[in-house]
């Protein structure tokens, strides 16, 4: 299958957009929402070549490191390092995001509490089975890719009858902030490049909404270097036929139902909420907390605290928010680079391996 | 954050676990998001689950599609 | 990047990453300042033309594929000592063991110890044992020192540009193995530490060997940039020519890590001019611990800034490297 990276077909795909867009006669500017995107467009040299075939690509909200609030961190910080017997479990960028608390990274827990890095979401219940003693908090940060994973998760901690695990849910809906991306006219974008592993659970009808009520086209695109480029030949089609809708470019995956058994999971335990996200405030319906039959699993109700979510960024000056709508490319930032690299972060678009700042120090610079 | 790999599933265990094989590596797969799973289907893994099935037919499909989009584009420069 | 929060010392000290370099920088050796400490070699040289150093094993698990907390004190000294220029001759072994440990699995370390000791040529002259209470130590911390005789220097001052970096095998099982052994994440791949002596090293001081060093905590990429700071010029290496095996790929891939920054303990990168290139990786190849040692790229003066470590990647872009500088972590979303 290794036509899918391909340089022959890499640059027979390049030509097809530069054709594509010559008929245009305009330069196109798309948006690919997912993080993952953002790297195989970077990693494999796409984004030069797809600048000189006048196609502009613009990361989006699509890092849920990057759009979880300060103080869902704070509240974990607090946790672990006040909290003797607690073990705080997460995925791994979840942990160097800096706060006005440090990070998890840096964090100095409690007596016998730590932080263990787990890669699936279903290895706190294990830390919850062995240790018996600790209280286990799972920081489970993500997209619809990941949230039936967190769901089925407390679901099985109610079949093992665990008494010692809680979740912390960041978890965050895809469509809805990109309809306050458009909504807001901010930034003009002809086309979107649609996560292909998101989509894998929800389909294709969440985003019919962009093609039927705001006319753009958009594309459910793969995650090789030739199937982006799939998808931008797709979005370009759309646009010379004047056709927006919300095509499946990546069909060996993904369904136009997405996945049913993946929906059905989420629904049981979780009921969707508005939501604050870092850069983009308070967005209506867009994140998910535990329903009221699984609160016995529900970090904030086990320990009795409430999420204080606010758009500021505790560093004055860090422009993620910017970044994660569009407005902003890292290297325009005036941190980037400066006071904002990997190794000093100044915001948690420079921490996430997601992130557009950290994906363009490692991958976009130019070198003489 | 949409990390998937894919990967060949090469054993169901009980429940609805299973391993699946990646260039010669064996993980842990938990197959409670899909149903049917069969030894030797292909499936895209994210943390840990197997979160779809890689459907063949379309695979070939669009790998032919990359194939005749290679020919019908050759650089006019070249051979 | 603080280095404590609230005065305490945080794990990532330890980690080899950005924060323990800055506190060697900033409390280490401005406490104990003296022409030697400064160097800051892996082992160093001594009036009198002997090398010293030191390290602590505090591993976990203690028992891994391909080797265990014993070998790797063994061979993790003995290669600061060969990539520093000396011949190992002489080392000290210091056991905190917590109590409770089973003899069998002492005995096994000793035996282990014992055996990486007559691979790589050396003796153990002294030592001292310690056992503290349950809890108080994580089943056994070995701290070994080692001593020999320097043969060569390093000789920085001599590099030019088309300088060969040579690495002696494929990169990062060690961590792999480490992985493997603790069960996170539910893997099984069938890959063995690299833990091994780089004895087989000695001989090409004589051959105009610039600089070697091994490639532990931090990876390949870190200890190429550490060596990119100290030169007037930068470094280039080529993705496609850095030896990886396949379970190191895959698991890599998986949890999105880079494998230029996993450690090994038992591979070395090193700097040789171009001229006597190829004879080295002859030299390698014919041994059991270097069949795939590869040419990976060279010192330029043409590309990049000096200081800088670029990876040409392999769709023939440049990328920057960067030292680790914290842990490396799993991503997935």
């Amino acid at each position: 299958m290794e036509e899918f990276r391909q340089e022959e077909i890499t640059s027979a795909l390049i030509r097809l957009i530069r054709k594509k867009k010559e008929a245009l006669g305009r330069p196109v500017r798309l948006m690919e929402v997912c993080g993952t995107h953002t790297m195989t467009v970077y990693r494999y040299g796409l984004k030069p070549l797809l600048e000189e075939a006048g196609v502009d690509l613009l990361a989006g909200p699509g890092c849920p490191v990057c759009i979880t609030p300060d103080d869902y961190h704070e509240i974990i910080i607090d946790l672990l390092t006040k909290r003797p017997k607690t073990i705080v479990a997460t995925f791994g960028d979840m942990t160097r995001v800096p706060t006005a608390k440090g990070s998890l990274q840096t964090a100095v827990p409690a007596p016998f509490s730590r932080l263990k890095i787990i890669y699936s979401p279903v290895e706190a219940l294990d830390l919850a089975q062995e240790n018996p003693d600790c209280e286990v908090i799972f920081f489970g940060a993500g997209f619809e890719t990941t949230i039936p994973s967190i769901a089925f998760t407390v679901k099985e901690a109610r079949a093992r009858g665990l008494k010692n695990f809680s979740l912390l849910a960041a978890c965050w809906l895809i469509p809805p902030p990109l309809r306050a991306i458009l909504e807001s006219g901010e930034v003009a974008i002809d086309g979107f490049l649609y996560p292909g592993h998101v989509s894998t659970i929800i389909g294709s009808k969440p985003y019919r909404f962009i093609a039927e009520e705001f006319k753009i086209p958009g594309a459910i695109t793969g995650f090789e270097p030739n199937d982006v480029l799939l998808g931008i030949n797709s979005v370009l089609d759309q646009m010379l036929e004047v056709r927006p809708e919300v095509a499946i470019e990546y069909r060996r995956v993904v369904s136009a139902s997405g996945n049913p058994r993946a929906l059905a999971l989420m629904a049981e335990v979780f009921e969707v909420k508005d939501a604050f996200w870092r850069g983009l405030g308070l967005i209506p319906q867009s994140g998910l907390g535990l329903k009221k039959e699984y609160h016995e699993f529900d970090t904030l109700k086990r320990f009795s605290l409430q999420l204080s979510p606010s758009e500021k960024s505790f560093n004055p000056g860090c422009r993620c928010g910017l970044v994660l709508r569009g407005l902003l490319r890292p290297p325009e930032c005036p941190l980037f680079g400066r006071l904002c690299r990997p190794e000093s972060p100044y915001g948690p678009c420079m921490v996430s391996y997601e992130g557009a700042c950290l994906i363009h120090f490692k991958y976009g610079q130019k070198w003489s | 954050m949409c990390l998937g790999i894919p990967a060949k599933i090469v054993a169901i265990e009980d429940g609805n676990l299973g391993k699946a094989d990646y260039l010669g590596t064996r993980v842990k797969v938990n197959l409670s998001l899909l149903d049917e799973v069969k030894v030797g289907d292909w499936v895209i893994i994210h943390a840990g689950f197997a979160i779809s099935r890689l459907d063949e037919a379309e695979a070939q499909e669009t790998l032919s599609l990359l194939r005749e989009i290679a020919a019908a584009n050759k650089d006019e420069y070249s051979s | 990047m603080e280095l404590t929060r609230k005065n305490l010392i945080s794990l990532e000290l330890g980690s080899g990453g950005q924060l323990m370099r800055d506190f060697i920088s900033r409390h280490i050796v401005p406490n104990f300042d003296n022409s030697i400490l400064r160097e800051l070699l892996d082992a160093s040289h001594l009036p009198g033309g002997l090398a010293f150093t030191t390290d602590s094993y505090v591993v976990d698990p203690i028992f891994f594929p391909g080797g265990d907390i014993g070998s790797l004190s063994v061979n993790g000294t003995v290669n600061d000592l060969v990539v520093s220029g000396a011949r190992p001759e002489f080392i000290s072994l210091a056991l905190i063991i917590e109590e409770g440990l089973a003899w069998d699995d002492l005995e096994r370390i000793l035996a282990s110890i014992s055996r990486a000791a007559a691979e790589a040529g050396v003796h153990i002259v002294t030592g001292d044992t310690k056992v503290v209470r349950r809890g108080q130590a994580d089943k056994i911390y070995i701290n070994t020192s080692g001593v020999g005789r320097i043969i060569a220097r390093p000789n920085l001052e001599a590099v030019v540009p088309g300088d060969n970096l040579i690495v002696t095998g494929p990169v990062g099982e060690h961590s792999l193995a480490i992985l493997i052994a603790r069960g996170d994440f539910g893997f099984e791949a069938s890959v063995k530490s690299d833990c091994a002596p780089l004895t087989f090293l000695l001989p090409l001081w004589q051959r105009e060997v610039r600089w070697m060093r091994d490639i532990t905590r931090g990876g390949l990429a870190t200890i190429l940039c550490e060596l990119a700071e100290k030169l007037p010029y930068s470094i280039l290496i080529e993705e496609k020519k850095i030896p990886l095996s396949p379970p190191v790929q895959a698991v890599s891939e998986f949890l999105g890590i880079d494998p230029l920054y996993l450690a090994c303990e038992g591979r070395a990168a090193i700097l040789a001019p171009a001229s006597r290139s190829e004879e080295i990786l002859a030299y390698l190849q014919a041994h059991p611990l270097g069949r795939e040692a590869a040419i990976i790229g060279q010192i330029e003066d043409r590309i990049g800034r000096a200081g800088e470590l670029l990876l040409r990647t392999k769709t023939g872009g440049l990328r920057l490297l960067e030292p680790l500088t914290t842990e490396l972590l799993p991503r997935i979303c």
